[in-house]
């Protein structure tokens, strides 16, 4: 059993600007501890968490890896990115943190580098025009809001993945039943032939939610 | 925190700037030194990822001499111990990385690179 991280360092005003790590983020905790035998052995070189938040997955899978692996986290917002530094300090775990949209800085010289890339998207379903502001904003509506089908922001990182992946890498998707779940896997087997499965799925209130993990 | 390894990854990504984007370089920087674990696995892995002369160069411009200009075909265990310490232990905390090519200025504050580009800056 692996520890969830201590959280304890961020308070309700951290929660005003970040989202707090609830049902999904466990979910995704959990899948990663279910493979946390095959990821060990697989022995990742880097690790890179998109949209880190509380930085709660980086610091568990940290957890899971240790010293062997370099954590890159990215988040548009600000107050995310001094969380994740804060909660990677409070569990001893290096995160690198950097204040940037997807990936973007790391393309250059991380193609096809990357063994393990992890993504909790804002996968709501909402108004498109919600979505794009809240992008805009940089705040914690940003972590939810996916518009339409709660895609918006998905899409564009599934765009990008196929560059960044390494041969023997794999990517681990957070994704909502309205999401449309064989479509993406589909999409991915189609255009980039990355495989995909499904590790584990939860209802939690009115989300069904499911862990898909993509490889080559 | 920005090690020298993260460093080592980042390009400058604003709009058409795709070709000597790399490294970004340091300017009024205040750096940390803090102690981390030595993995000489980790690094030996690494080695094949870092692009070498701009880690010697930038751990130079911070006044750190202890690697050498090539990379070295023999690894010993003062090699790593150097690596470990400018890879690793070396945080630039405060300061601005600036695009070699299209002069872009990338600040850092409280250890965390500012890479965001305004939506008609990217490419």
């Amino acid at each position: 059993m692996i520890p969830t991280p201590d959280l304890s360092h961020l308070t309700s005003s951290d929660y005003e600007h970040v989202y707090e790590p609830a049902e999904d983020t466990f979910l995704l905790l959990d899948a990663l501890e279910e493979h946390a035998d095959e990821l060990k052995q697989m022995a990742p070189l880097t690790c890179l968490e998109v949209g880190s938040g509380s930085g709660c997955v980086s610091s568990f899978i940290g957890q899971i890896l240790g010293s062997s692996t370099l954590y890159l986290c990215t988040d548009i917002n600000t107050h995310a990115c001094r969380c994740t530094r804060r909660t990677g300090t409070q569990n001893k775990v290096p995160l690198e943190v950097v204040h940037t949209s997807f990936a973007y800085p790391f393309h250059a010289r991380l193609k096809h580098s990357i063994d393990i890339i992890l993504f909790n998207p804002p996968y709501v379903p909402t108004q498109m025009e919600e979505m794009s502001g809240a992008q805009k904003l940089r705040d914690i509506e940003g972590s939810w809001a996916g518009g339409n089908d709660g895609m918006q922001v998905t899409n564009k990182f599934l765009e990008l993945v196929d560059d960044l992946l390494s041969a023997r890498g794999r990517v681990y998707l957070v994704a909502l039943k309205e999401n449309n779940i064989p479509e993406i896997q589909t999409r991915m087997a189609n255009r980039y032939k990355l495989q995909s499965t499904i590790v584990l799925s939860r209802r939690a209130g009115r989300e069904h939610l499911s862990i898909i993990c993509f490889h080559r | 925190m920005v090690r020298l390894i993260t460093h080592n990854l980042l390009a400058c990504h604003a709009k058409g700037c795709t070709s000597n984007n790399f490294p970004l370089a340091f300017s009024n920087v205040q750096i940390e030194i803090r102690e981390a674990e030595f993995n000489p696995e980790f690094l030996k892995n690494f080695i094949p990822k870092i692009e070498w002369k701009a880690l010697v160069d930038t751990a130079r411009q911070l006044g750190d001499t202890s690697l050498p200009l090539e990379q070295p075909e023999m690894i010993d265990d003062d090699f790593l111990k150097n690596l470990h310490h400018v890879l690793l232990e070396t945080h630039v905390e405060e300061g601005v990385m600036t695009c070699p090519n299209c002069k872009h200025e990338y600040p850092i504050s409280n250890g965390i690179p500012n890479m965001l580009l305004a939506e008609h800056e990217i490419g």
